[in-house]
């Protein structure tokens, strides 16, 4: 069954269901400090291992850069 | 000590820097460390996908356990984004609550949207964050912002980058005036006169980016701004003289020998 998802505005294809912390992990991103929001809402850091990305997902990884 | 207090919290410099703009972190870093500053802003960005995990990253640089981090909602139009935003940059932050608001109006000017900030802080206060809210420099504004719960108001000495310096001196004396919680001149400082200026003012503090982090030797002039912000503040505190259209010598007028004999 695969999933597809739009990651920060990118079309993704994914063949099975993932978590969040397997999507990082793919991404290598794992130790990053990131945050990231699922159709607008976050979601919270320690749902990363148990919560899965679900088909047509809007996800926003974000970082902090250098800003005024 | 003359402190300054945001939420609660005390710090000793009234300086408060951006990290946007330098050539590189080390330059970032070196220019932070100059101007002496306590509290950084940074914004939130998409992470780029693909790029490089072995690369560091801003907070490796500015670690927050040194740093009182400030996420910004640059580039954020309406309030709904600028919340959206800020609750991204909590869960970034773990939770961390103070954070600079900025809604802004239109590209060119970056001018703040009133109306979408108002209702932004709203939410935020309501969220428990500590707003520190990037405001026009008009007093009954800065007003509904401490009324909303805001921990600080941050008028504009001129537009974001612009260097303008202060342009209007009186509004903020007006607002420094009527609002009890610390204001701070975000945005428009080109040199370390115009810091010098605002805090001479009574500002409880002044925030730039462009003005360091733009300037020929961002480092020489993260000191200068230090120096500034701390002048400005003792002057302040000192009480200046008032102005007069003629002149009163210095020197006294009795005693003078009679140069004609």
């Amino acid at each position: 069954m695969s999933m597809r998802i739009t990651l920060n505005g990118t079309p993704r294809e994914f063949p099975a269901p993932v978590t969040f912390a397997q999507l990082l992990d793919d991404l290598a991103l794992s130790n990053r400090r990131l945050a990231i929001e699922r159709n607008g809402e976050i979601v919270p850091r320690s749902r990363f291992a148990d919560s899965h990305l679900a088909d047509g997902d809007r996800i926003e990884v974000v970082i902090a850069v250098g800003g005024g | 000590m003359d402190k300054l207090v945001v939420a609660g919290k005390t710090y000793s410099s009234r300086l408060l820097v951006g990290t946007g703009k330098y050539r590189d972190f080390d330059e970032t870093r070196r220019a932070i460390e100059a101007s002496g500053a306590e509290i950084v802003t940074v914004a939130i960005r998409r992470t780029n996908i693909g790029q490089n995990a072995s690369e560091p990253s801003l907070l490796e640089v500015l670690p927050p356990s040194k740093y009182t981090i400030l996420p910004n909602t640059a580039g954020c139009y309406t309030a709904q984004d600028a919340v959206r935003t800020l609750r991204l940059a909590r869960e970034l932050l773990d939770g961390h609550a103070l954070v600079k608001l900025e809604v802004l109006g239109d590209a060119q000017s970056l001018y703040p949207n009133m109306p979408e900030t108002l209702a932004a802080a709203k939410t935020l206060v309501d969220e428990g964050f500590q707003v520190m809210a990037y405001c026009n420099d008009d007093p009954i504004m800065a007003k509904q912002l401490e009324e909303l719960g805001c921990v600080a108001v941050m008028p504009l000495a001129s537009l974001i980058g612009s260097g303008m310096g202060i342009i209007n001196p009186w509004n903020l004396q007006i607002i420094i005036d009527r609002v009890q919680v610390p204001v701070l001149v975000d945005a428009g400082i080109g040199t370390a006169s115009d810091a010098a200026i605002a805090m001479e003012l009574g500002c409880d503090g002044v925030l730039m980016n462009t003005a360091i982090a733009g300037s020929r030797d961002a480092v020489s002039m993260a000191k200068a701004m230090k120096l500034a912000v701390e002048a400005g503040r003792l002057a302040y505190k000192a009480g200046r003289i008032g102005k007069k259209l003629y002149a009163t010598a210095s020197s006294p007028i009795e005693g003078l020998p009679d140069w004609t004999s």
